[in-house]
């Protein structure tokens, strides 16, 4: 594909619009777009949602497969996550095998809901050595207008929350939610014309720098950190972002907590 | 359990989810789902949900793929993981790219090519939810958003499945049809010459059985025409 040139037009129409205070959309430097969250959205998954930030459309489906449980821990089951970003989503995304970025984008996730343990693997056992739950997270971009970070993450703790654990199925017993203890919340920023702005659009990350990755759990404990592509911050805008994820956080995380089914 | 097996049609000539022999399943369409595409459009037909997308026209690269004469289409068909009971792996498989050929090969009928030598005009379908007739389902909504896109065609096309299911054919197959069933014919008309420009089949059809599955499968096309019709009017379809 070809590489995408960045206008230096575009660059210096964000660094003029930042100067002011001002976004190529009207916002804030702080305020993200309009969410629209809606869980249990797709027949086949036995877990879904869909995300809608400005022009971004995410989905997230989970899925369930037995698995042997690893040597080192036969009580427990394991958790996986894949992100997918095909070339429905965008001209400039091609088709192939999954690139760096959609890779990273998966690992980042994965890392926010993994480690901050609001998945106990050991519910998960089936029978102790033999026979456990693998959960499947799939994320699939629908429109990428940009922080596909934040869709995703969002899409897929709202859909693992409101998952059920196909047991008939799979003639295991009875079918039952999925045990989900916490609600891991990402927050991305992007530094955009000079100073760093949440829920950057496809333009802003089009003529963007640096991006910073923040998932905080319930309790505002970090959980995953990630920092992207070229550029160099301070220890003080790292602390202003961290606080404005806290802030951020608890907004998001009341919005999936009202779509909880009977977890 | 194999052909036979099952009972999906009752003395009274119902299906196992409430139809009458000739019935279509309930369709839903919206358009412009995909906002940073050109055109775009969502098809929930039955549990199917199909999501269309077009890119283009746009420059053709490698330089090796253009056509001095006409565009050509790159036309994806894929399944999402999470799109079926049993989860799919990721990536491209046989089933897949030889739906992507026969569609391609569909829609080339009827998309004025000729009007963008040397471009590329992109169409993707993913399957967010799969029951039975994805196949149909994608490229009918592929037709609806390459409309949508604005890029100049002699005509939609309406794809639909007829086939037999313990020995009566039945229109529009549904998943325990699809599965359970004796025969499936899906069709690509284009509905304002009655042409064909899509046609698969497998299974056993007697003469008079396949002139009725194509007898079902045509009138159908007629009705799901009116349906795309009104949503390219009013950008969804029910209103």
């Amino acid at each position: 594909m070809s590489i995408p040139l960045v206008p230096q037009l575009l660059r210096s129409h964000l660094k003029e619009l930042a100067d002011n205070g001002q976004r190529l959309d009207g916002r804030t430097q702080y305020q993200g777009r309009d969410v629209e969250l809606e869980v249990n959205v797709l027949g086949n998954a036995e877990g879904s949602a869909r995300v809608r930030m400005g022009d971004t459309i995410v989905f997230a489906g989970v899925k369930f497969q037995t698995m042997t449980p690893y040597s080192d821990r036969p009580n427990e089951g394991g958790l996986m996550c894949m992100a997918e970003v095909r070339p429905v989503a965008g001209r400039q995304h091609e088709a192939g095998p999954p690139s760096a970025e959609s890779i990273e984008l998966s690992r980042v996730v994965d890392r926010g809901i993994r480690e901050s343990g609001c998945i106990d693997t050991s519910d998960l056992c089936i029978i102790p050595g033999e026979k456990a739950w693998q959960v499947i997270l799939d994320l699939f971009a629908v429109s990428d207008d940009g922080n596909l970070f934040d869709a995703f993450a969002l899409a897929g703790i709202a859909a693992l929350r409101n998952a059920t654990i196909p047991q008939e199925k799979f003639e295991v017993g009875e079918d039952r939610p999925l045990v989900v203890s916490k609600t891991p919340i990402m927050c991305s920023y992007q530094r955009v014309g000079g100073r760093f702005i949440f829920d950057a659009s496809g333009r802003e990350e089009l003529g963007g720098d640096e991006r910073i990755h923040i998932t905080l759990g319930d309790d505002n404990h970090v959980h995953s950190l990630q920092k992207g592509l070229k550029g160099a911050f301070t220890a003080a805008e790292f602390k202003e972002l961290m606080e404005e994820a806290r802030k951020k956080g608890d907004e998001l995380r009341k919005m999936v907590h009202a779509l909880d089914g009977g977890n | 359990m194999g052909y036979g097996d099952v009972q999906m049609i009752d003395a009274n000539g119902i299906r196992n989810d409430g139809r009458k022999a000739g019935d279509v399943r309930p369709i839903s369409i919206e358009l412009g789902v995909v906002p940073v595409a050109d055109g775009s459009c969502r098809m929930k037909w039955g549990s199917n949900d199909v999501i269309a997308a077009i890119y283009g026209p746009m420059e053709a690269h490698p330089r090796k793929i253009q056509r001095q004469d006409r565009a050509v289409l790159d036309v994806r068909y894929n399944m999402a993981p999470f799109s079926t009971s049993d989860r799919i792996r990721p990536g491209f498989n046989r089933r897949s790219r030889e739906i992507s050929k026969v569609t391609a090969e569909a829609l080339e009928s009827v998309v004025m090519l000729e009007l963008y030598p040397r471009s590329k005009i992109r169409v993707e379908i993913e399957i967010i939810c799969a029951e039975a007739g994805t196949r149909c389902v994608g490229l009918t909504a592929a037709s609806i958003a390459l409309a949508d896109a604005g890029i100049p065609m002699t005509d939609l096309v309406i794809s639909v499945a007829s086939g037999k299911i313990n020995d009566v054919v039945v229109c529009d197959l549904n998943k325990s049809e699809d599965n359970y069933g004796e025969a499936d014919l899906p069709m690509g008309v284009l509905p304002n010459s009655g042409e064909l420009v899509f046609l698969q089949m497998d299974g056993d059809l007697s003469p008079d059985e396949f002139q009725e599955a194509w007898d079902y499968n045509m009138n159908a096309a007629m009705v799901i025409h009116e349906y795309c019709v009104e949503a390219l009017k009013t950008g969804r379809y029910p209103q």
